[in-house]
């Protein structure tokens, strides 16, 4: 019983803890690439407003930046205080992999977010460019390295296990791993939908409270075309991820589905609550035969379902069904409604645009094209990269259970021998930091948000021959 | 004390022990002095506080990722120590974390949140240093009593956790003697005097706890010819002490000349005491429980990482460099611009 309880809170205070930690590198791994799109901008045009998008966006960069290392770190030590079963049976995969994320990407991210935040007046341009470039690279090292663990987890391969414990025999085979390719790219794209609507959002939010400055113009088309940009990509690349999966995890596509027999004709279910005592869902309703066409692109294609994952005594080797199928068709659902704005905001921004001809310059959209629900429609948005990103992560995460390698270990096997009322009280305190800061971290961009719109905050820039900042405020020798 | 070269199950874990002991050095003296400096918050004023903020802004993150290098070496080359250590020190371990946290988001949201608030997150500031600096007194207190936990030892640790605090503020102010110029500078010099006897009574304890603890680390120490070899690092230690104390009495020196000398000479002092301490528990990973050659994961694993670790960490050298020489010199209050 104890031993049970340890498990549940050391679930619970990991998924806190990863679930927090996620919500930042989903914002810093595309907003680094976006402050290079910035700042490249203001170096080829010497346009203020990509300045002033750059200085507010870099502002909200350092605050995620810093929210994602702290709660990183503590990720790191997760491992060896609750985990510990983890690295003494696969540590010699997940070791060298997160070695190597620390030495290549953590180091480079750190020395160069100095010079990218403090160094635009005391460096040369070029120099603040490569710096914020190193940045971008190094978070999405930073994310390649961790996905690649997270993948192996999912579809292990490449080793042999030796007394219980693996040993590695073909790195590449580990690196390269089936669903490492799948999971990386749909994790980078969840970053720059993230990344988009938040662009968009707070400048939405910008919009109503009746600003509109040259930067908050630039900064709402680039976070709409983003946005319509990736969704088609993202929703391409979640349909091959799927079938992936299908491929070596059926069960957790069978949770996800809510497929609980074997057979042809699988329905797309809208709605359902899966109901594990029975093994059956309750009040289905679904589109007949659709499911079976997603995933074998046959109508009549038989889908295991997941019945098939009993073991003989009947203990499930299957995920728990409802979290899985709710957080997908949460995750989904997000998707197409970021589909549905971001289509339609760009559209009518073209629209106008081809209306009201820009005298002036070519320019493809205007954002006055935006009727003022839309611009309503956005603010909510904001943050709906979080939630399809969490949604995502705990389709994949939850739908992995019992296993926490796949067919290597069981969660259950990693668990530390902690007392349960030390795992239930730091797993407290996480909780009641974790909501503060949040709260802190959003009323934050609220106030720089607000800022913004006021105007102020926005000292006139000089470059000298090299692209250094001259920057009046400045005390001379600073 | 060296071990076979011809066969990597015998030199890989020492070479990854070593690797591992020299990134906690580089973290107690670099994330020491931040962290010292957000000890020392409470003593100035607000004008003050940016500038010391200033000094430490470009750099605390990447000190920090050096905590990350050694616990993921603990976890990468010692899996079963990693995991008995770092359960034995659970309660201690979030308590750093939570102190790490604090202070690491402090540090932006104190200048980035409405003024109104500033006071507050100053605040936040100093207790997540603080936080950070206890828990890691307390953890080398109890590592040091060989992770028993009885009432003994947990008075030990609350010892050497006040030590460490007072030799982190000891080094911070090191680092603010160079980095500031003016008043703050000759305050900074007066904190330096004024902590000065954590460092050495931290040093001193932890030095005569050792020995006493454990019968092993009394031989090892004490045993009749390498005595005479050993001597050297006491000896050292004591004389850059005097040195030490001699400085913060007379210093700030004219045209502010050799500002940088107390953090250099109180970064040796640290490796010294540091040294010392490695050699009594080598080749122990977990103390009196666990060597290296027993807690050390497979020698294929840890080829891969070393060569990679061979190639990158001189270029980590390199940039790290670099970060100091652009934000050199006396620092001011920190811009985005
Ligand atoms: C897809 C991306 C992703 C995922 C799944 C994770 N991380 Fe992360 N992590 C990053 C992407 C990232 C990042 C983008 O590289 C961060 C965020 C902000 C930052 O500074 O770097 C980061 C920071 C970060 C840091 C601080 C680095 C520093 O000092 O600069 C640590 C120690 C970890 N992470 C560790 C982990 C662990 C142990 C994870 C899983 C169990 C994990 N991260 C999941
Ligand atoms: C970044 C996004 C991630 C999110 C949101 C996430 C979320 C979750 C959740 C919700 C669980 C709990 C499942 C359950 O117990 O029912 C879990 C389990 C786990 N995940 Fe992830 N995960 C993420 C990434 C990773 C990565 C990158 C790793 C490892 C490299 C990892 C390792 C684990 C481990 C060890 C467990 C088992 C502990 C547990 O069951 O709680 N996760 N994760
Ligand atoms: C709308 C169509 C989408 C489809 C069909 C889709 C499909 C999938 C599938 C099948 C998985 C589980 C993979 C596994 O087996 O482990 C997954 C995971 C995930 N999804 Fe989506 N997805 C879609 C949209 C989105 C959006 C809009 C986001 C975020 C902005 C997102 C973020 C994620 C993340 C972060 C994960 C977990 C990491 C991973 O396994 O890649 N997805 N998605």
């Amino acid at each position: 019983m104890e031993a049970l309880d340890t498990l549940i809170f050391s679930r619970i205070q990991f998924a806190a803890n990863i679930s927090f930690h996620i919500l930042f590198p989903t914002i810093t791994i595309a907003l680094g690439w976006a402050l290079l799109f910035f700042r490249v901008r203001f170096a080829q045009t010497g346009d203020i407003k990509w300045m002033n998008v750059y200085r507010l966006w870099v502002k909200v960069f350092a605050l995620s930046f810093a929210m994602g290392v702290v709660s990183g770190i503590t990720m790191s030590f997760q491992f060896g205080t609750n985990w510990p079963g983890f690295m003494e049976t696969v540590g010699n995969i997940a070791g060298p992999l997160l070695a190597y994320e620390v030495l290549t990407a953590f180091f480079l991210e750190a020395a160069f977010i100095g010079i990218m935040l403090f160094g635009f007046s005391r460096v040369p341009g070029w120099l603040h460019i490569l710096a914020t470039f190193l940045v971008a690279f190094g978070t999405t090292v930073s994310a390649f390295w961790i996905i690649v663990l997270n993948s192996w987890m999912h579809t292990p391969q490449g080793f042999e296990m030796i007394d219980g414990v693996a040993h590695a025999t073909d790195w590449f085979a580990i690196v390269f791993n089936p669903s490492m390719p799948y999971r990386f790219v749909h994790m980078l794209l969840a970053s720059g939908l993230t990344v988009a609507f938040l662009l968009a959002g707070v400048s939405a939010f910008r919009w109503l409270l009746g600003d509109r400055a040259a930067d908050l113009r630039a900064t709402l088309k680039v976070g709409l075309c983003l946005g319509a940009l990736l969704i088609p990509v993202q929703i391409y690349m979640g349909d091959m991820h799927g079938l992936n999966t299908l491929e070596h995890q059926p069960q957790k596509v069978a949770a996800m589905e809510g497929i609980w027999e074997t057979g042809p004709h699988q329905p797309l279910l809208l709605f359902a609550l899966p109901d594990a005592e029975a093994r059956e869902n309750r009040f289905e309703v679904g589109i007949p035969s659709v499911a079976s066409l997603i995933l074998t692109h046959h109508a009549d294609g038989v889908v295991q379902g997941l019945n098939d994952f009993v073991a003989e005594d009947g203990t499930a080797m299957h995920p728990p069904v409802l979290p899985v199928f709710w957080s997908f068709r949460t995750m989904v659902g997000t998707g197409m409604a970021m589909l549905a704005v971001s289509w339609l905001s760009v559209f009518l921004m073209w629209k106008r645009r081809r209306l009201h001809p820009d005298p002036h310059a070519k320019r493809w959209f205007a954002a006055e094209g935006l009727p003022r629900p839309l611009i309503w429609l956005l603010v909510p948005m904001t943050f709906s990269g979080w939630v399809a990103t969490l949604a995502g992560w705990y389709t994949t995460e939850i739908g992995r259970q019992p296993w926490l390698v796949q067919g290597v270990m069981t969660t259950e096997m990693a668990v530390a021998d902690v007392p349960a009322p030390m795992v239930a009280s730091t797993l407290a305190g996480y909780l009641v930091m974790y909501g503060l800061l949040l709260l802190a971290y959003i009323s934050v961009i609220v106030y720089l948000a607000r800022l913004a719109a006021r105007g102020q905050d926005a000292p006139a820039y000089d470059m000298d021959h090299s692209g250094k900042a001259q920057v009046e405020a400045l005390q001379p020798g600073e | 004390m060296l071990p076979d070269f011809a066969n990597p199950a015998d030199w890989l874990p020492w070479a990854f022990a070593s690797l591992m002991g020299f990134s906690i050095l580089v973290y107690v003296v670099l994330d020491g002095f931040d962290l010292g400096v957000g000890l020392l918050f409470p003593f100035a004023d607000e004008a003050e506080k940016d500038r010391m903020i200033g000094s430490i802004g470009p750099f605390w993150d990447a000190n920090e990722t050096w905590l990350v290098l050694a616990v993921g070496l603990l976890l990468v080359a010692f899996p079963t120590a990693h995991g008995m250590i770092l359960t034995a020190l659970y309660v201690p371990v979030f308590i750093m974390l939570i102190g790490l946290i604090l202070r690491g988001v402090a540090f932006e949201f104190r200048a980035k949140a409405h003024a109104r608030h500033k006071r507050l997150w100053n605040c936040v500031f100093f207790a997540g240093s603080t936080l950070t600096a206890l828990s890691q007194g307390f953890m080398l207190g109890l590592y040091v009593m060989g992770l028993q936990q009885t009432w003994a030892t947990f008075l030990f640790a609350a010892l050497t956790a006040a030590f460490l605090a007072v030799g982190y503020s000891f080094i911070g102010a090191c680092w603010l003697i160079h980095k500031m110029e003016g008043g703050l500078q000759v305050k900074a010099v007066k904190w330096a005097r004024d902590s000065l006897w954590g460092v050495i009574l931290g040093i001193g304890a932890v030095s005569l706890a050792t020995p006493l603890v454990s019968t092993r680390i009394f031989d090892r120490w004490l045993q009749f010819p390498d005595v005479f070899w050993l001597a050297p690092i006491p000896v050292i230690s004591g004389l850059l002490v005097l040195w030490l104390w001699r400085m913060v009495r007379v210093m700030p020196y004219e045209n502010d000349a050799r500002s940088w000398q107390p953090f250099a000479v109180a970064t040796a002092l640290f490796a010294l005491a540091y040294v010392g301490l490695a050699y009594s528990f080598y080749p122990y990973v977990v103390p009196d429980r666990l060597t290296i050659y027993e807690a050390a994961a497979a020698p294929e694993s840890l080829l891969i990482i070393l060569i990679g670790a061979c190639v990158v960490v001189p270029i980590i050298a390199g940039y790290s460099v670099l970060a100091y020489v652009i934000f050199r010199g006396k620092a001011t209050e920190l811009r985005y611009d």
